[in-house]
Order: structure tokens, then C-alpha cells, then sequence
């Protein structure tokens, strides 16, 4: 097998390579960038000092920080249950397969004001548990513990959705072979199924992370806004907007789009890592394995 | 493992706890629609003065902006309002229905337990090129009105009702006849808004429609954000008084003792000082006085409440914009 | 069957799963329902099948399928192009992917409706064609193209990167061309995950509000989506009604996604058919 001419045999046409670069850049031109560049004109359209100024506003600081904080926090949740759900759904075969995927698909099928408005039947003051809850003071709604639980509900699917085609096209003969060598458990997971995974979690992780932060519907139901307080940055940013402050409500919305840059930062980072990891241990073993993780062509 | 499943545990008691706040300081908790920021990030300063002054105390003042029905919705399912200050009595109405505020509510302040008002008028492009001057101007054909959604936010409905009035008052008026010049009005709108902002920017950035509809104190705002010359403003020969009630929620004062705050808090609306914010912010203050001293930014203008032509809101709500009503009945029809 | 066993934690994870699911979904679901129940299923089916409600499922669902048809095409495209092709600056375009979901739906629609409003930067091209996109049903479909497209482009992204270049060898080996190759082993490999990019575009652009509204035109029977209808009602203090309307929205979905679903059960049993027919 040398390299050169398989590749050629692997490769699409020069013409066609050209044409699925134009169309595919193209697209996200018009889609992505167009939008995004639009959102930064309008943010800086007041100049570089109107765009700190309306940044370094104490209500747009909190309400950067609560976002943050409530990605955060959501994080380990949707990873643990993710991988669980797909650990299930792709490597075994069971009853109702089919239907569980569906219901874990359904919190992105639910509309996010109906979202809101189902957490409301529940914990509000008119709901099931809001009598007892008023009796106890405890504040689901209009407080912090309710805009957790709907971005719980609706970044929930993303890992589980990114994993199962994964896992599913991986099949299952490496873990079996590392369970019949005598890995344990635990062992079988970190040393087999994570490493094959990872690129996988990681999108799920992004896209979730991206989603928590950017979601406005739902949250903006149970967060009661008050400012300082229970308000998110998307939520700021529909507030100023709605105040004729278009610099404030651009500005903060750009924020959220460098929020999922850091992310994809983050996904750099770790990516390279890793291929340096990789690097380290497949060399004095496997030496055809180098650089193979990316699975990109240099 | 478990140690870092402990530890989001621990956190997240922390978290759960944590989020049931004890009220150390005096706080007051306002529950307002979206545009009324600008107002209340003026008063609030000058109350706090006041009561600084008259008590030595001081006091925190939270505020909460969004829709208003909205709004109101949050606080019957339990967001904490100390009180509550609307652009439509239908959502005081509501609360009152629920039994969080007084049945009473609106005799419990002067003027109808609205601060101040406002009126609805035209926006039209600069040097009003098609000569709209009055509400049977709009519905010409070929003309293009840009106003909000009239059966899902308050602009919108207010805007509806003030068309509606004035074909009601013209010679020969009926409610027949109002209802055919709505109808006609609506037709002549090319899309509807999600809110007021949002017609304003539809109007205003992306240059579509003749006219947009709009409340006489949001023009201000317009001209702050987009230059005072890219428009002008137009007042019709008869137009609705909007009002903008507030309330005391008399379950949640009573729980957390803060009545009396509450109480003062939205008298001093209508103190001097109250008022002359109000007219700072483009909105018509109810004291005579102030009033004068702001004529020139306040033309005249014939308006009529909605209590006078419609019997409340009480009344309007249900014919005009729950399901089936009069704005239904247009699009029923194709 | 001798399969079953082999690898550990299947009760664990699902239980997992199972517990997870429905405490924060199923549970709160069903609340939906319950309140809905207060209606007599009479009155629940005049709500759901008024005049304006029944125009705005066929605007809800229709923009929805073509926006994620749209997406599944570029999107499989997109992805192909960020994991083979190198080109300068792929990493800032590989990260702009995520904006959809970072941007708050409502600065989507705001900045979408700019754009493509008649004096827009695109507007301005596309009107003198005949092409109206704001404030028609067409801006409903470019509303949910652009919240759906991380969907499918981060769904195959993992993987195309997957995708053993052995396969393509052989074939190639064996005399296919490019075009047989990819029609024959790569896209079969890649079908799965580009049913579940769909359906994820699909579902998530039924329930979207933010986004549409602002670029709708909310016209009653021609540009109204169902979750407007949703908050039309609520603003009319109708809970009940908005929940009804809620769950038509619900089961309508939910048999939509079941029904892909299974579809894509099926192809992905026919393609790794060798290992699993046993069972």
C-alpha cells in the first residue's frame, strides 16, 4: 500500500473537490457568517467605546456570569446521562429501542415557551407542587433551581443524539475484546470505549454548552427577570433591545457568540493533546497509528 | 468516581439552598413591562433619596422587565412582586381576578391608579410623502401600516382599539362599521410585529410600510436612536389615552411586611418630583402643572379611554382579542 | 443472543437513563397532559382543529421538513468538506458552526429579517428576482435552516472522521469509482448519523419561536407558526387552551420522530445486518 496512489483512488476529482468547497463554504457563508458579521456592525456601531461601555455595565456582567455558571453546572449532568443513554441504545438490543430514542429526542420537539409553561404547571404558584412549596419556601421558579432544570431539559438529548450513530458505527467487538482479556468495567470504559468516543462527546458537549448558553424561550418563562439577579445574558439582550439600546443588545449577543468560541477553544486545545497523548504511546508500538486519531488527511 | 459525583452533589445542595435567599435588607421587588426600564432607572434613584431622607433607611429596589401579560402571568405563579406597574388594566385585572391584588386596585391611587399616560400617533416617513394626516388615511389602498401584533401585545392592542374608537365616533359610527374599517386597516398591514421594537426597526432600519403606529412616547425613543430628523410625527384628529395602572400586590406585602414601602413607593408617582420624570421620559404626567411646564413637548390632542368607548378592558378584551373576537372575525373569512 | 452478556453495565446505564428521563422528562410531560385532560376532548378537538390551528401545522411542519431537508444536504456537504478537505482558516469556520444555538434565537431573527428585509444585504439581491424572503413563509424556512444546521453538520462530523480509509481503499482497489464508492460504501456508513441530524433539525425547528416570529410576518393562515398560536393564547391568560394546543404539537412530533426513528433503526440493522441478524 503506498500512500500515493491509494490516496489518489481515495480522493474526490480536483473539479469536484472545488465544487464541494464552494458549495458547502458557500452555504455557511451565507447562513453563519453573514449573520454573525451582521451582529458585530450593529454592536459596534456606536464605536469601540460604546461597545466596552455597554459591556462593563454591572447588570451585563451578572448576567454574563449567571449564564456561565448555569453551563456550567449543567455539564457533568448532561455528560453522565448522555453517555449512560448511549452506552444502552448502541450496544445492546432490547424491547422499545426505537421509543426510547424518541423520547429522548422529544425536549427538542417541545417548543421552549412550552417548556417554560410545563415547569410552571409544576412548581408554580398555581402548580401541582407549589402550594407545598410556597408553604416550605423553597423557590423553584423565578430563581435560580427552575433555570437550571429547563436547561437540563433542553440540552438533555445532545450527548445521548451525538453518541448513539457513533457508538452505533463503531459496534461493540473492541469492548468485547477487552472485556474477554480480563479489563474490568471501569477499566474497559476509560482505556476503550472514552478514547473511541471522545470526539463524539466532544460535540455533544459543544453543541450542549452552545445550546445552554444561548437558550432564550424556556428560561426566559422561569426566570422571573429580575435584573442583577435571575437574568441571563440572552435575556439582556432582548431587554435592551426592547429599550432602544441596539449597541447593548448586539454587544452582549456577540459575547455569547465568542462564549461558544471559547468552547471551540477549549475543543482545540484538547484535541491537541490528545494527538500528542496519542503520539507518546502508539510510537514505540504501533507506528502506522501516528497522527491517526484526527483522521484527517495532512 | 465518587469522589466527583460528591462533589456535584455538594455543589448542587449548595446551589438549591442557596437559591432560597434571606431577605436581609429592606428590598422592593417591581414587576413592570419592557420599556418601562428608562422610566423606573430614574425614579428608583429618587425614591431611594426620599425615603433615605424621610426614614433613614435604606432600600433596595429590584426591578423586572419583560411583556407585560407575561409579566403579570409570572407574578400569579409566584414571582415575589411587591407591586406591580402595567401599560394595560387587562393585566392588573388578571391579578385581582387571581386575588394577589385588590379588586378595587385602580381606585386605591388617583387618576385611575395611573401615573401617567400616553397616546397612540403616527410615525411616517420624512416629510410625510403620502400625506397621512388621519386614521381614514390609513386605510387608503396602497398604503402600508406597520404596527404590532394586535391580538398579542399591549402596542398592538391599544392601536387596534384606538382605530376602532375613532371610526366609532365618526358620523354614522357603529360598531358594524368600525369593524369593516379595522378590517380594512389590517389589510393594509404587510406583516405584524412581534413587539413594539420590533415594528419600530421593521419601519425604521429596514424601510418597509407608510406609517407605523406607535405610542407617543416611544417616538422620542425613536428619534434618540435613530436621529430626530429621519421622521416625523404625525397626531390624528382623535387618538386613545393609554394608561399605565399599578397596583400594590396585597398577598406578597403582606407576607414579607412591606406594605407600607410598597405604598410609598408608588405614591411618590405622583409627587413632583414622580412627575417631572415621567414628563423627562416622554411620558404625559397627570399633575397639571408639570404638565404646562412640558406644553410644547405635549401637543394637544382629543383622546378617549377605553373605559369611555368600550367599557374597560374588562369588556374590550374578550369581544376584540380572545379567540374569536372582532380581530379573529377579519381572518376568518378568506 | 450469546451477545447480550458479554459487555457489562447495560442495567446500569439504562436504569440511568430510565430515571433521568423520566423525572425531568416524562413527568413534567405528563403534567402537560393532565392539565390538558381539564377539557373535554370536545373542546380539545375544536382547539386543535380550528381553521387558523390546522393552516399553522401545515406552515409549522412544512418549513420544518424543508429546512432540515435543506440542512441534510448542505450539511452533509459542510461536514464532508471540514473533515477531508485542508484549507486555510478551517478551524474559525469549523467553530462557527455552533452559532446557531449561541446566538439567542430572538438576535437570529432580528439579524435574519435585517438581512433579508428588501433593503437588506441580501434582501436587495434577492427582491428584484421575485424573491420575497422576510415576512413570508420562505423567512420561516431560513429561520429554521439556520437554527438547525449544527445538527447535522456536528452529528456526521464525528462520523465521517470515523470512516476507516481501508474501506475506500478496497473499493477503490476493486475498480469502483469515486461516485460508486461514495453511493456505495460511504454513504450507507453515514446514513445513520444523517437520518439523526434530520430528525434533530426536524424537531428542534417545530417548537421554534424565538427566531421565526421576527422574520415571519405572523400573518394569520399564511405566516402564523403553531407556537405562536401557543402564546396567542397565553397572552389571553388561556392556559388550558395553550396546553392543549401544546399537546397536539407533542403527539404530532412525537409520532413524527418515532416513525424516523424506526426508519432509521431499520437501515442502520440492514447495514451492520452481518453482526446483528443472529440476534
Amino acid at each position: 500500500m503506498s500512500g500515493q496512489t491509494t490516496r489518489l483512488a481515495t480522493a474526490e476529482p480536483r473539479w469536484l473537490r472545488a465544487v464541494l468547497m464552494v458549495v458547502g463554504l458557500g452555504f455557511l457563508f451565507f447562513f453563519l457568517a453573514l449573520p454573525l458579521v451582521a451582529v458585530f456592525v450593529e454592536a459596534f456601531q456606536g464605536g469601540m467605546s460604546a461597545y466596552v461601555e455597554a459591556l462593563r455595565h454591572p447588570e451585563t456582567l451578572s448576567a454574563i456570569g449567571l449564564t456561565v455558571f448555569i453551563a456550567v453546572f449543567v455539564l457533568p449532568f448532561n455528560i453522565a446521562v448522555g453517555v449512560a443513554a448511549a452506552w444502552a441504545i448502541a450496544k445492546f438490543d432490547f424491547r422499545g429501542k426505537s421509543l426510547l430514542i424518541t423520547l429522548i429526542d422529544l425536549p427538542f420537539a417541545v417548543s421552549p415557551v412550552v417548556v417554560g409553561l410545563v415547569f410552571l404547571l409544576i412548581f408554580g404558584a398555581q402548580g401541582l407542587f407549589g402550594p407545598w412549596l410556597a408553604a416550605h419556601d423553597v423557590k423553584i421558579v423565578f430563581a435560580l433551581p427552575g433555570m437550571i432544570i429547563v436547561t437540563l431539559f433542553i440540552t438533555f438529548p445532545f450527548v445521548a443524539r451525538e453518541l448513539i450513530p457513533l457508538m452505533q458505527a463503531q459496534g461493540k467487538d473492541e469492548e468485547e475484546a477487552a472485556i474477554s482479556l480480563g479489563a474490568s468495567a471501569w477499566q474497559m470504559f476509560f482505556r476503550v470505549t472514552l478514547p473511541n468516543i471522545k470526539w463524539g462527546l466532544l460535540y455533544g458537549v459543544i453543541l450542549a454548552n452552545a445550546r445552554a448558553m444561548g437558550e432564550f424561550g424556556a428560561v426566559s418563562v422561569v426566570s422571573g427577570h429580575i435584573r442583577g439577579e435571575t437574568n441571563t445574558l440572552p435575556l439582556h439582550v432582548e431587554i435592551l433591545y426592547n429599550e432602544y439600546n441596539a449597541v447593548g443588545a448586539f454587544a452582549s449577543a456577540s459575547v455569547l457568540a465568542l462564549l461558544a468560541l471559547v468552547t471551540l477553544v477549549a475543543k482545540t486545545v484538547v484535541e491537541w493533546q490528545m494527538r500528542r497523548e496519542t503520539v507518546m504511546l502508539d510510537t514505540p508500538l504501533a507506528p502506522e497509528n501516528v497522527g491517526q486519531p484526527s483522521g484527517t488527511q495532512p | 468516581m465518587p469522589r466527583w459525583v460528591s462533589r456535584i452533589a455538594i455543589v448542587a445542595a449548595i446551589v438549591l439552598v442557596g437559591a432560597a435567599p434571606a431577605v436581609a435588607q429592606t428590598s422592593l421587588l417591581n414587576v413592570s413591562y419592557d420599556v418601562a426600564r428608562d422610566f423606573y432607572k430614574d425614579y428608583n434613584p429618587l425614591f431611594q433619596k426620599y425615603w433615605k431622607a424621610k426614614t433613614g433607611e435604606t432600600v433596595e429596589l429590584k426591578q423586572s422587565h419583560a411583556g407585560s401579560s407575561k409579566q403579570v402571568r409570572a407574578v400569579a405563579d409566584g414571582l415575589e412582586a411587591d407591586v406591580v406597574t402595567m401599560n394595560q388594566a387587562s393585566d392588573v385585572d388578571f391579578l385581582a381576578e387571581k386575588g394577589l391584588v385588590a379588586k378595587d386596585y385602580a381606585k386605591r391611587f388617583p387618576n385611575n391608579a395611573s401615573p401617567y399616560t400616553s397616546t397612540m400617533v403616527f410615525i411616517v416617513r420624512k416629510g410625510n410623502p403620502k400625506a397621512l394626516q388621519d386614521w381614514s388615511d390609513l386605510v387608503k389602498p396602497g398604503v402600508q401600516v406597520i404596527l404590532p401584533h394586535p391580538k398579542n401585545t399591549g402596542n398592538g392592542r391599544y392601536s387596534y382599539l384606538a382605530a376602532w374608537g375613532y371610526a366609532l365616533k365618526q358620523p354614522g359610527g357603529s360598531n358594524k362599521s368600525a369593524q369593516e374599517f379595522v378590517g380594512k386597516l389590517l389589510k393594509n398591514a404587510p406583516l405584524f410585529a412581534a413587539g413594539g421594537r420590533d415594528a419600530t426597526t421593521t419601519f425604521m432600519q429596514r424601510g418597509i410600510g407608510d406609517v407605523l403606529v406607535s405610542f407617543e412616547s416611544e417616538a422620542e425613543l425613536i428619534a434618540k436612536e435613530f436621529g430626530k430628523g429621519s421622521f416625523d410625527v404625525v397626531y390624528p384628529s382623535l387618538s386613545i389615552l393609554t394608561e399605565f395602572p399599578v397596583a400594590i400586590v396585597d398577598k406578597v406585602v403582606d407576607k414579607k411586611g412591606t406594605r407600607k414601602l410598597a405604598q410609598e413607593y408608588l405614591d411618590y408617582l405622583w409627587s413632583k418630583d414622580g412627575q417631572e420624570n415621567a414628563a423627562q421620559n416622554y411620558l404625559r404626567p397627570r399633575d397639571p402643572e408639570v404638565l404646562k411646564k412640558h406644553a410644547a413637548e405635549f401637543p394637544a390632542i382629543k383622546t378617549f379611554t377605553v373605559d369611555e368607548v368600550f367599557g374597560g378592558w374588562a369588556k374590550a378584551f374578550p369581544a376584540h382579542f380572545k379567540d374569536g373576537g372582532t380581530f379573529d372575525q377579519v381572518y376568518q373569512s378568506k | 443472543m450469546k451477545n447480550k452478556h458479554v459487555l457489562p453495565g447495560f442495567g446500569l446505564a439504562l436504569g440511568i437513563t430510565l430515571v433521568y428521563l423520566s423525572l425531568l422528562v416524562l413527568l413534567p410531560l405528563s403534567g402537560l397532559a393532565f392539565k390538558a385532560s381539564s377539557l373535554s376532548a370536545g373542546e380539545l378537538w375544536n382547539v386543535a382543529t380550528s381553521e387558523r390551528a390546522l393552516a399553522s401545522y401545515r406552515v409549522t411542519f412544512g418549513a420544518s421538513l424543508l429546512a432540515a431537508g435543506i440542512n441534510a444536504v448542505f450539511g452533509l456537504i459542510v461536514a464532508w468538506v471540514l473533515v477531508r478537505y485542508p484549507f486555510p482558516g478551517k478551524r474559525l469556520v469549523d467553530s462557527l458552526v455552533d452559532l446557531p444555538f449561541a446566538l439567542p434565537t430572538a438576535v437570529a431573527g432580528i439579524t435574519l429579517a435585517t438581512l433579508y428585509a428588501g433593503n437588506g444585504w441580501l434582501g436587495r439581491f434577492l427582491e428584484p428576482l421575485g424573491l420575497k424572503v422576510a415576512f413570508t413563509p420562505l423567512g420561516i424556512v431560513v429561520a429554521l435552516t439556520f437554527i438547525g444546521l449544527p445538527f447535522v453538520v456536528r452529528t456526521l462530523q464525528p462520523v465521517i472522521e470515523d470512516i476507516e480509509p481501508e474501506i475506500e481503499e478496497a473499493a477503490a482497489s476493486l475498480g469502483a469509482s469515486r461516485l460508486q464508492t461514495f453511493l456505495r460504501v460511504l454513504l450507507p456508513g453515514v446514513f445513520p448519523a444523517l437520518l439523526t441530524g434530520f430528525t434533530l433539525a426536524f424537531s428542534r425547528a417545530i417548537g421554534e419561536y424565538g427566531s421565526v416570529i421576527f422574520i415571519a410576518g405572523n400573518m394569520p393562515l399564511i405566516s402564523e407558526i403553531t407556537p405562536l398560536l401557543i402564546i396567542s393564547k397565553l397572552e389571553q391568560y388561556d392556559v388550558i387552551g395553550a396546553t392543549a394546543l401544546a399537546l397536539v404539537m407533542l403527539v404530532i412530533s412525537f409520532v413524527m420522530l418515532l416513525a424516523v426513528n424506526a426508519l432509521q433503526w431499520w437501515s442502520a440493522n440492514r447495514h451492520h445486518g452481518r453482526e446483528k441478524v443472529s440476534l
